[in-house]
């Protein structure tokens, strides 16, 4: 008897629970009918442009934390201009999948959102709109860079951004100043290969008391999380080259993109490089497993090595540290040289990983309106004076002029190589990475590498057979 | 009065039911369906049927989250609810001070599990700093490093439970038992433990369920390192939904899994332990 009436007691709960389910997705069905109707109607009379631009609100999910509080500001502005609202939300720095996952399931989701390459297009390509007929599209100085498939550009990069190895010219100059040095060089001009790079380091490191340094490498961070230098940025390099390599593709993001497999063919050139780097740093290669970005950035800043791995947005941080000693003007790019023929026309590794996508499941009014802030924010006086002057981007849009390009120097130094005569800028190759699994499979058999627990030999073969994987993952 | 009863029946349990139908079951059942799809966001699920069950068994990472996470519940089980039950025996007895003490040992329960996890990944990287490694060394190192945590932060908290149910045992049990002439041990094996039987069940049910579930602290602690040989199945669920191409569905999956064997191990505890309480209380 008890048991009978436990059974119908659940059954009850079900039925209530499918109840109530069911009621939800009633109401969703109108409530999609009538954006529709909105959508039409709004398209049946896009001569009322007021009515039409009045009518809207857009929301954009931004995804650098850093610059929050200027795209209020911005969204404000434009706001008191047009009219028309713009719901800025930030995600918490390393959350924007999850964040967007979340956040476009709404019934009021983001119009504009960001995908961080053709990988990120993979995931999001039912929810990107071909921009194709778009100004944003047609302000691209590289229509290249967009991320496109088939006729179709379904992502628009806002912001390039440039890496390296970052150097205090302050203590390299000390260091030519020597009288005891085992090297010729004199200035870092003649660094142009790997070569001599290392000979170079390897003397700064035995002479690292007299040029009051702990090391000439910062730590390379290995901390949860914290190990995209070596599993992104480094990792680029070998196989920007093995990909470049493969023949019958236009460039080496497409071959990287078509490859189900890879060779890691310069895996010998990584570990000299990374080598270098854990060698003749100021910190013990055990001790690297909790070092954290923050760390390697304060170092820096502190004098207390002359050299890094990071890229231009790393100047804010730098200058962020408190008891910063490096000077403005002595910090300057070296190209990440691995030693391969081309090491003395490399620049660079120039690139983005932050593209503008339009959700294509709003409505299309919505659609309009936040191509319109875009198109203003890069293009209008106003937008160009934030984008330059607040934002800090090296925007890739002919709608800058020469005088408009930002001031930070590490930034200056991005466009300084990017311009320099014979050399090559190497792409963001990473973007091709089949996964963040595959990521933290090559930053883990690196971290064990350090540690001495595993050979040079299984990083290989784990960073082979991870991309193996995650690639099968994708299709 | 039974009509009584039905008519505000509605009404009393209707907050309650709502809100348990949106958070719980409804999500629940969601989650269920979606084990079996393919899917971005929740709105654009696609069947592929037991797809998901295949890939998340056939993951080497998810297998080695599971022994690692019954490790870890099998040490902290033991070590937490011994701890915390030869504490609430000395602080039942009369101690000066014995509030104070109870109060600085229930504490650690009321910081958050992130906050834990990076305090204790500071205290054990400074001790470990003397050998020269971190934490990520090893993947032992980060065992041991959670299962401390772990004992730290629920130590407290069932002490707690296990000095209320030692309070609550009758005195004149115990003066009898002395009168008898049984010796300290006596009493505790005869008189004590059993009689806070229904407390050890609930501690042990409570810890195992925590341990199992643990994930904020080992995301803080270890984040799995070294190459994810510290990771528990919460957190390899986390990195499979997140980190994986399309691998929304297979943490899905990996999810309901989890569950299934959480429910079955916390069904069969509660059973074993049953039988053992005594029903005088």
């Amino acid at each position: 008897m008890i048991k009978k009436k436990k059974i119908t007691s659940l059954l009850l709960i079900f039925v209530m629970a499918f109840m109530v389910f069911s009621a939800c997705q009633s109401q969703q069905v109108p409530d999609s009918d009538s954006t529709n109707q909105e959508s039409s109607s709004e398209s049946d009379s896009s001569k009322d442009v007021a009515k039409e631009e009045k009518a809207d609100q857009i929301y954009f999910l931004n995804f650098k934390p850093e610059i929050a509080e200027i795209y209020e500001k911005i969204a404000a502005d434009y706001e008191e201009e047009t009219g028309v609202k713009v719901k800025v939300v930030t995600a918490a720095s390393g959350t924007y999948e999850q964040t967007l996952k979340s956040e476009i399931a709404k019934s009021d989701p983001p119009t504009i959102f960001q995908v961080n390459g053709p990988i990120g297009y993979q995931t999001w390509k039912e929810y990107c709109l071909d921009l194709k007929d778009t100004k944003l599209y047609s302000f691209l100085t590289d229509p290249s860079l967009a991320i496109t498939s088939g006729d179709g550009v379904y992502g628009i990069p806002y912001v390039v951004e440039g890496y390296g190895i970052i150097y205090n010219n302050a203590i390299v100059e000390k260091y030519f100043a020597l009288t005891d040095r085992g090297t010729e060089f004199n200035s870092m001009n003649e660094i142009n290969n790997f070569d001599k790079l290392k000979a170079l380091v390897e003397d700064m490191q035995a002479h690292k008391d007299e040029l009051g340094i702990e090391g000439v490498f910062a730590s390379t961070s290995f901390s949860p999380g914290e190990a995209w230098s070596g599993e992104t940025h480094l990792a680029n390099m070998p196989f920007y080259y093995e990909f470049k390599d493969k023949e019958g593709y236009d460039d080496s993001i497409l071959a990287g993109l078509a490859s189900e497999e890879i060779e890691f063919k310069y895996n010998q050139n990584y570990k000299k490089i990374f080598d270098l780097y854990i060698n003749n740093s100021c910190t013990e290669k055990a001790m690297l497993g909790g070092k954290s970005v923050n760390d390697s950035m304060a170092e820096f800043a502190l004098g207390k090595v002359a050299m890094v791995q990071n890229g231009n947005w790393a100047w804010a941080q730098i200058k962020g540290v408190e008891g910063n000693v490096v000077d403005e003007k002595d910090i300057k790019f070296l190209p990440i040289y691995i030693g391969v023929e081309e090491d003395e026309s490399q620049g660079i590794c120039v690139g983005t990983e932050n593209y503008f996508a339009i959700n294509s499941k709003v409505s299309e009014a919505k659609q309009k309106a936040s191509i319109e802030f875009l198109e203003w924010l890069f293009s209008s006086e106003k937008g160009k004076d934030y984008v330059v002057n607040e934002l800090g981007f090296i925007a890739p849009f002919n709608t800058f002029e020469e005088d408009e390009k930002p001031e930070d120097p590490l930034a200056r130094e991005v466009l300084n190589w990017m311009e320099k005569d014979g050399m090559k800028s190497v792409p963001w190759v990473f973007a091709v990475f089949p996964s963040q699994n595959f990521k933290n499979t090559f930053a883990d058999a690196l971290l064990e590498y350090v540690q001495d627990n595993i050979q040079w030999e299984e990083v290989v073969e784990r960073v082979i057979e991870s991309w193996k994987v995650e690639k099968a993952k994708g299709e | 009065m039974n009509k009584y009863m039905c008519k505000y029946f509605i009404i009393f349990v209707l907050p309650t039911l709502t809100a348990f139908l949106l958070s719980f079951l409804i999500p629940f059942i969601l989650g269920v369906l979606l084990s079996f799809t393919e899917f971005t966001s929740i709105i654009d699920a696609k069947w592929v049927g037991i797809n998901n069950y295949v890939e998340a068994f056939s993951n080497r990472e998810f297998v080695n989250a599971l022994k690692f996470t019954v490790k870890i519940a099998i040490v902290t089980v033991i070590t937490v609810n011994f701890f915390a039950l030869v504490l609430a025996l000395l602080l039942t007895r009369q101690l000066k001070g014995r509030n104070i003490f109870r109060a600085i040992f229930f504490m650690p329960n009321l910081i958050g599990g992130i906050v834990l996890g990076y305090v204790w990944q500071l205290i054990i990287n400074g001790v470990l700093y003397k050998f020269g490694v971190t934490l990520s060394y090893k993947p032992e190192y980060g065992f041991w490093g959670l299962v401390l945590l772990m004992n730290w932060q629920m130590i407290g908290y069932m002490m707690v439970i296990y000095i209320a149910a030692i309070q609550n045992i009758p005195n004149t049990l115990i003066e009898a038992a002395e009168i008898d002439g049984a010796n300290w041990f006596q009493i505790l094996t005869n008189i004590k433990l059993p009689t806070i039987t229904p407390s050890i069940t609930i501690c042990l049910f409570l810890t195992m369920a925590n341990a199992f579930k643990n994930f904020d602290s080992n995301l803080a602690l270890t984040a799995g390192a070294p190459s994810r040989k510290t990771a528990m199945l919460a957190l390899d669920i986390y990195n499979t939904f997140y980190n994986t191409l399309n691998g929304e569905g297979v943490g899905q999956a990996k999810a309901v899994v989890f569950f299934i064997i959480v429910s079955a191990i916390a069904f069969l505890q509660l059973k074993l332990t049953r039988r053992k309480e005594v029903d005088s209380l």
